[in-house]
C-alpha cells in the first residue's frame, strides 16, 4: 500500500476548517490509548482530563489565566510564521519581559501610584521586543539563522531570571527563598470579575488577538506578511522589504510575549520568582499552529492547550497520573494538525496495487 | 589533571558529535529535522529502560538506536508521505519527545544506572599521553570516530552518497534522473533518528548514568547548530563538537576554581556560556552570505511532492 498526495487546484475550505477539529479527536483517540495503557479506564480519564475542569467557576478562571499568555504569544508568533520567520524563542521573550517589567516594583516597593501598572506594562512589552530584536538584529546584519538564536537566547534568559531572584533581588527578609518581595497592591494587574483570580491578561491578549486579525485581514502590513512569507521575491517585487519584515515581526511578538511575561508575573504570580512558566512560550508555538496561524482560531485554540495544563493537574489529582501527560497531550495535538493541514492543499489517495497506480496515472 | 580533564571534554563532547553527524547526514538529503532534541532524549530514556531492564548496557546502547530511530520515523512520515511543514514538524517532534520521555522515565528517576564500561585496546592504550584518553574509552566513543570517517567516505566517496548529495541540492533533478527521492530521504532521516538516540544513550548509559528528566540540555540544539558551523562536513562536526564540549566542560572547572579561590562569578553565567557560544560561533559562520549560500543544501527544508 502507498499514500500518493494530489494537489488541489484549490485550496479546501472544507477541510481548513475541519483540519482542526480532525486533529483535536484523533488526540482524544490517542489520548484514550495512551490512558488504557496506563492501566486507567480510557473514558473515565478522558473526562476528568477534558471535561471536569470546565464544570466549577474556579477552574474557568485558571483555564482563562492560563489562556492568556498562550494566546498573547501565539497571535504573535503567527505574524512572524506566516511572514516566515521562525521564533522559537518566545519563552526567553517572556521570562524578560516579565524581568524588565518587574524593575519597577522590585526596586520601588514604596511606590503607591496609579501610574506604576502601566508602566510596568509597558517596560515588559520593551524588555521582550529587545530580546526578539536580538535575533532579529543577527538574521538581518549576519544571515544568521533565527530559529537557533533565538532558542539558546531562551536559556540565556533563564539563567539570567534564575541568577536575579538568587541574587540580587532576592527578598532580604523572604527566609532565603529565592523570590522577591511581593508586589505592592498598585502594581497587581487587577482581576476581572470578582468571582475568581483571572486577571487583565485575558483581556489583553483578545484585544491583541482582534487587532492581530484586523491587521492581517485589512491591512497593507498584514498582505505585506503573507506575501512576503510565501515568496520573498515576490514580495520584493512589489516593492516589500524582507529586512524590515523580520524586524517588525520579531519586535511584534516580542512585545506581545513580553507583555504575557509581566501580565503573568504581576497578575497570577504576584512576586518573581526562578520559574515562571510552565513551558508557555513554546506551547503558543502548538497554540499558533492549531488555530491554523489565524489570530481568531487562536483564541479558540489558546483555550484548547490552557485545558491541557488544566486537564494535567486534574489528572495528576484524581489518577495519580503525573502532570508530563499534559506535554504528551501538546506534543500529539501539534503532530495530528501538521497532519490534517496536508488535506487542505492535497487529496489523499490510498493505492493499494501497483496497477491501480498506473491507472492514476492515465 | 591533564588526562581527567581530556577525558571529560570527550565524554561531554561524543554526543553533540554522534547527534551532529546524523543531522548532517539528514539535512544533506534536503531534509531539516528540528526534533534533534526529541529523538535524543527519546534516545537516552529507551538506552536506560533496556538497560536497567535486561542489565546490559550494550542492549541499552541498542534501546536508544532503535528508539530514536522509530521516533524519527514519526518524523519521516509526517514531512516526507504528508509533506508538512519541516520546521513545524521538528519542533512538534522536541515537544511530543520532551514529554513522552518524562512519561516513560517516570518509573525509573532516582534509579542507579547501569554505566557503560569502557573497552581497552592493549598495546595502542600504552602509548604515552594520549593512549590511555583514547584507547580505553567505550564503545559508543569508538563508534563515534567511525561515524565521523565511515560518513566522509559515503558522502563523498560512494555513488549512494553522490546521489544523496544530489538529492539535498536539487530534488526536482534527482527525481528526473530517476533517483528514488523520497525513499532515500527516508533512510536519511532513518540514521539521522538512531544517531540521535545513540547520542542519548551515551548521556544516560556514560555522561551520567541515570534518568534525569530533560537531561539533554538543550544539547539536541546544539548538535544542529554544529551542523551549520560544520558547513556541513564531517570532520569539521568533529573538530566542532571538540570545541563545544571543552567551552562546556571548562564552564564546569571554572565553577569549581571560583568556588575553591572564593571568586565571586555567578554560576548562572558560566552555565549561560555554552549557549553564548553556539551563538557567536553562528554569527562567525554565517556571517559571510556567500559560503553559506555554497555550502547550504539547496533544497534544505523545501516540501518535495513526486510528480507523476
Amino acid at each position: 500500500m502507498r499514500i500518493e498526495l494530489q494537489k488541489r487546484a484549490n485550496t479546501s475550505v472544507l477541510f481548513s476548517i475541519l483540519s482542526p477539529l480532525l486533529a483535536l479527536a484523533l488526540t482524544l483517540i490517542a489520548g484514550a490509548i495512551m490512558f488504557g495503557l496506563l492501566g486507567k479506564s480510557p473514558l473515565n480519564s478522558l473526562y476528568i482530563y477534558f471535561v471536569e475542569p470546565l464544570l466549577d467557576v474556579w477552574s474557568l478562571h485558571e483555564l482563562a489565566i492560563k489562556a492568556a499568555p498562550l494566546i498573547l504569544i501565539a497571535v504573535g508568533l503567527s505574524v512572524c510564521f506566516r511572514s516566515n520567520n521562525w521564533n522559537i524563542g518566545a519563552e526567553g521573550q517572556f521570562t524578560i519581559g516579565a524581568i524588565t517589567g518587574s524593575i519597577l516594583p522590585v526596586l520601588n516597593p514604596e511606590w503607591h501610584s496609579p501610574l506604576i501598572l502601566p508602566l510596568m506594562l509597558v517596560m515588559g512589552m520593551i524588555g521582550g521586543a529587545l530580546y526578539a530584536g536580538i535575533p532579529a538584529l543577527l538574521k538581518t546584519r549576519f544571515n544568521t539563522n533565527e530559529i537557533l538564536t533565538s532558542l539558546m537566547l531562551v536559556y540565556i534568559a533563564q539563567l539570567f531570571l534564575d541568577w536575579l531572584v538568587r541574587g540580587p533581588w532576592r527578598d532580604p527578609q523572604g527566609y532565603n527563598f529565592p523570590q522577591t518581595k511581593s508586589f505592592q497592591p498598585e502594581a497587581v494587574l487587577p482581576e476581572i470579575l470578582d468571582s475568581g483570580r483571572a486577571h487583565l491578561g485575558i483581556v489583553f491578549a483578545l484585544i491583541a488577538a482582534l487587532a492581530l486579525w484586523f491587521m492581517m485581514r485589512f491591512m497593507l502590513k498584514g498582505f505585506q506578511v503573507s506575501v512576503l512569507g510565501q515568496s520573498e521575491r515576490a514580495g520584493r517585487f512589489a516593492g516589500f522589504s524582507a529586512t524590515k519584515m523580520v524586524w517588525f515581526s520579531m519586535l511584534l511578538s516580542g512585545a506581545l510575549a513580553g507583555l504575557a511575561g509581566i501580565s503573568e508575573v504581576s497578575g497570577s504570580i504576584g512576586h518573581v520568582q526562578p520559574v515562571i512558566s510552565p513551558g508557555y512560550g513554546f506551547t503558543a508555538i502548538i497554540v499558533a499552529f492549531l488555530g491554523r496561524l489565524n489570530p481568531l482560531g487562536i483564541i479558540a485554540s489558546g483555550f484548547v492547550l490552557a485545558l491541557t495544563y488544566l486537564g494535567g493537574e486534574a489528572a495528576q489529582l484524581s489518577l495519580g497520573i503525573s502532570d508530563k501527560v499534559s506535554r504528551v497531550f501538546q506534543g500529539l495535538i501539534l503532530f495530528f494538525v501538521l497532519s490534517c493541514d496536508t488535506l487542505i492543499h492535497y487529496r489523499i489517495r490510498l493505492i493499494f496495487n501497483p496497477s491501480s497506480a498506473q491507472e492514476g496515472k492515465s | 589533571m591533564f588526562e581527567a580533564i581530556l577525558l571529560t571534554v570527550i565524554t561531554a563532547s561524543t554526543p553533540l558529535v554522534i547527534a551532529a553527524l546524523g543531522e548532517l547526514v539528514t539535512e544533506r538529503s534536503g531534509v531539516l529535522n528540528l526534533g534533534v532534541e526529541g529523538m535524543m532524549i527519546m534516545g537516552a530514556v529507551a538506552a536506560f529502560a533496556t538497560a536497567q531492564l535486561t542489565g546490559s548496557a550494550y542492549l541499552g546502547i541498542l534501546g536508544g538506536i532503535v528508539g530514536g530511530g522509530i521516533f524519527s520515523l514519526l518524523f519521516g512520515f509526517l514531512t516526507l508521505t504528508l509533506v508538512a511543514n519541516q520546521v513545524a514538524t521538528g519542533l512538534a517532534l522536541t515537544i511530543l519527545g520532551l514529554g513522552l520521555s518524562g512519561q516513560i522515565g517516570e518509573a525509573f528517576v532516582g534509579m542507579p544506572g547501569v554505566r557503560l564500561q569502557p573497552i581497552v585496546i592493549p598495546l595502542l592504550s600504552d602509548i604515552p599521553f594520549f593512549g590511555r584518553v583514547l584507547f580505553s574509552q567505550d564503545l559508543i566513543f569508538y563508534m563515534s570516530v567511525a561515524l565521523v570517517f565511515g560518513i566522509s567516505w559515503f558522502l563523498f566517496k560512494s555513488r549512494a552518497g553522490l546521489k544523496m548529495r544530489a538529492i539535498g541540492d536539487s530534488h526536482g533533478s534527482a527525481h528526473a534522473l530517476g533517483i528514488n527521492v523520497v525513499r532515500t530521504r527516508y533512510l536519511a532521516v532513518l540514521f539521522g533518528g538512531a544517531c540521535a538516540g545513540l547520542a542519548g544513550a551515551q548521556l544516560s548509559l556514560v555522561y551520567t548514568p541515570q534518568w534525569v528528566e530533560n537531561m539533554t540540555a538543550g544539547r539536541g540544539w546544539i548538535a544542529l547548530a554544529l551542523v551549520v558551523f560544520a558547513s556541513w562536513r564531517p570532520l569539521r562536526v568533529l573538530a566542532g563538537g571538540y570545541l563545544f564540549g571543552a567551552v562546556g566542560i571548562g564552564q564546569l572547572h571554572a565553577q569549581l576554581l571560583a568556588q575553591s579561590g572564593g571568586i565571586a562569578i555567578p554560576s548562572q553565567l558560566l552555565s549561560a556560556l555554552p549557549y553564548v557560544a553556539t551563538i557567536v560561533v553562528l554569527i562567525i559562520i554565517s556571517h559571510n552570505r556567500r559560503t553559506t549560500l555554497i555550502n547550504t543544501p539547496a533544497s534544505l527544508g523545501k516540501p518535495f511532492v513526486p510528480d507523476r
